[in-house]
């Protein structure tokens, strides 16, 4: 969970008193580490200069910290001054325009920051070689002229297809990986005696993969047409849960995985190909020209059952998404709470903290139920849609 | 927030598909296939036991059936030997005492026939004697005349001669 804060933001605040930013920086190493190499930053004059007008503004905060980045971002030093120092890791940029693929280090864009005004709002950008990058997406620049807006406020940059492989990208790595090592090892005992009770590691996956074959499965899919359907969705709880999981691991970033939207469009898009290709004939007479229903009633109905294809797998995107994502934000707002309350006063500060240091530690429970729920709950979902795709005409 | 990029996406799909197709091959298929092996041999451990057990209590019926039967059987032979005994034991005293009687008889009529022949012999015996003493008395009452006429005098006097 992302509970990491950019202290860069802290330092924007006028805290009333050195020991209240002293805790506030104590409360903060709770959730960040010191892992990886420093990088000096080299803010462009606009940046400094813009510094003391910012004041705390808790939605861009808690946006910034759950939208994808090109960052594995842990922890900033020295906030605001001569010395101040990023620890991150840098992922790499590939971006791909009409003059070929292009590949960079996303330091150099952090390390070229600006400050522009939309809306009446300052915000940051970043730039590097012909590109500009503003809310982690990638325009090309013209010139020198940096990020063009219009009156609106809209962006007038050309767009230039992004390939990085982003945090959420990562995440996906480590938890492949994770599945991996864990799935992989537990099969070797299965090979290597079938007939005996599992143990260590096995005897933890065996139960929920048992859950998922016995529970999900079977009752949505039915017994003798499960099994060809089996290795899809313990791929897909599997996936779901640890990536979840890896949320919730304070300290290394504050992946959100399953709530990035091109992610989860991803699994739904396979779930959405797979209950269609896999589609019988009931399942399609039912959609097309629902047996039993007069005709009157058919013409409303059947434009329904088709929008309905689709708003199934889409249901299930945004569900995953925006779940995992509010209890980003749940614990990310009292987190914000802290410093708008320190803003006021050293004691709120104190005050504001300690409670929200219990809501978090409740919110972190729930949490941890959520991962499990989010992922059930989208598997037995995609088990029942591929159980209705393939069900047999039953005769009543 | 709330945009798919296109990067995202194809590096999701390549990632996904690789774990789909990784785990499929490398940890589903085995793992599922033992645990089908491990049930089936569950069910078919608990069928046999089972059966084992229902075989068992059926042996043990049956030896308890046959050992009734043995039971049965010895006290029909003790009954049998115990009767065999008796009979035997009846028949012999039976015997016995037939034979004992027979014996008995058989000694009672060498008594007799002892007895009788040794009754005849006194019997002739006697008569012999009596014979040789009338002969001697004879001889001796007729030596002198008158005693013959004497007798046979007085036989003419008992003798009524009508």
């Amino acid at each position: 969970m992302t509970i990491r804060i950019k202290i860069a933001e802290l330092q924007k605040f006028k805290l009333k008193s050195i020991i209240n930013r002293k805790v506030l920086l104590l409360l903060f190493t709770l959730f960040s580490f010191n892992l990886f190499a420093e990088h000096d930053i080299n803010s462009d004059s606009t940046t400094t200069e813009n510094k003391h007008e910012n004041k705390f503004d808790a939605g861009t905060f808690i946006m910034h910290h759950i939208a994808d980045a090109h960052q594995i971002h842990f922890f900033t030093l020295n906030e605001g001054k001569e010395n101040e120092k990023h620890f991150s890791i840098y992922l790499p940029i590939i971006i791909k325009d009409q003059n070929g693929i292009n590949v960079y280090s996303s330091s150099n864009f952090y390390h070229h920051s600006h400050t522009i005004e939309i809306n009446g709002k300052h915000q940051h950008y970043y730039s590097y070689n012909n590109y500009v990058m503003f809310d982690e997406k990638i325009y090309k620049a013209e010139g020198d002229k940096g990020l063009m807006l219009d009156g609106a406020g809209k962006i007038l940059n050309q767009s230039v297809l992004d390939l990085s492989p982003t945090k959420s990208i990562i995440g996906i790595l480590i938890t492949i990986i994770l599945l991996l090592l864990m799935f992989g090892s537990a099969a070797v005992k299965y090979k290597k005696n079938p007939l005996k009770a599992p143990t260590g590691l096995q005897a933890w996956l065996e139960p929920m993969v048992l859950f998922i074959r016995d529970e999900v499965a079977i009752p949505s899919i039915g017994k003798d047409k499960a099994d060809r359907f089996v290795p899809f969705l313990l791929t897909t709880f599997f996936f779901i849960w640890l990536a979840n999981l890896l949320g919730l691991i304070p300290f290394i970033g504050g992946f959100n995985v399953m709530g990035t939207i091109g992610v989860t469009l991803v699994l739904a898009t396979v779930v959405f190909i797979i209950t269609n290709i896999n589609g019988k004939s009931h399942y399609w007479t039912h959609i097309l020209w629902p047996p039993g229903v007069p005709f009157p009633i058919k013409l409303i109905l059947v434009p329904i059952e088709i929008i309905s294809i689709f708003m199934k797998p889409m249901v299930l995107m945004i569900r995953l998404t925006a779940n995992i994502t509010a209890g980003h934000i749940i614990i990310l707002a009292f987190t914000c709470l802290v410093f708008i309350f320190g803003q006021q006063s050293a004691g709120a500060g104190y005050g504001a903290g300690i409670g929200s240091v219990l809501f978090m530690v409740f919110m972190y429970f729930i949490e941890l139920l959520v991962t499990f729920l989010q992922a059930y709950v989208f598997t037995l979902l995609t088990a029942m849609y591929f159980g209705s795709a393939i069900e047999e005409p039953h005769h009543h | 927030m709330l945009s798919a990029g296109l990067g995202t996406i194809i590096w999701t799909s390549i990632a996904f598909l690789t774990v789909l197709f990784l785990l499929g091959k490398m940890a589903w298929k085995p793992m599922l296939k033992s645990l089908k092996e491990r049930e089936d041999f569950i069910t078919n451990s608990i069928k046999s036991a089972e059966s084992a057990n229902n075989q068992l209590s059926q042996l043990k019926a049956e030896n308890e059936k046959l050992l009734a039967e043995a039971r049965m059987e010895r006290e029909k032979i003790l009954k049998e030997a115990r009767e065999t005994g008796e009979d035997i034991l009846s028949k012999a005293r039976k015997a016995s005492v037939e034979e004992e009687q027979r014996i008995l008889a058989k000694a009672k009529q060498e008594i007799e026939n002892e007895k009788a022949a040794a009754i005849a012999e006194l019997k002739s015996q006697v008569v012999s004697l009596s014979i040789d003493m009338a002969e001697k008395l004879l001889k001796r009452e007729f030596e002198s005349k008158e005693n013959q006429v004497k007798l046979v005098e007085e036989n003419l006097k008992s003798a009524t001669l009508n």
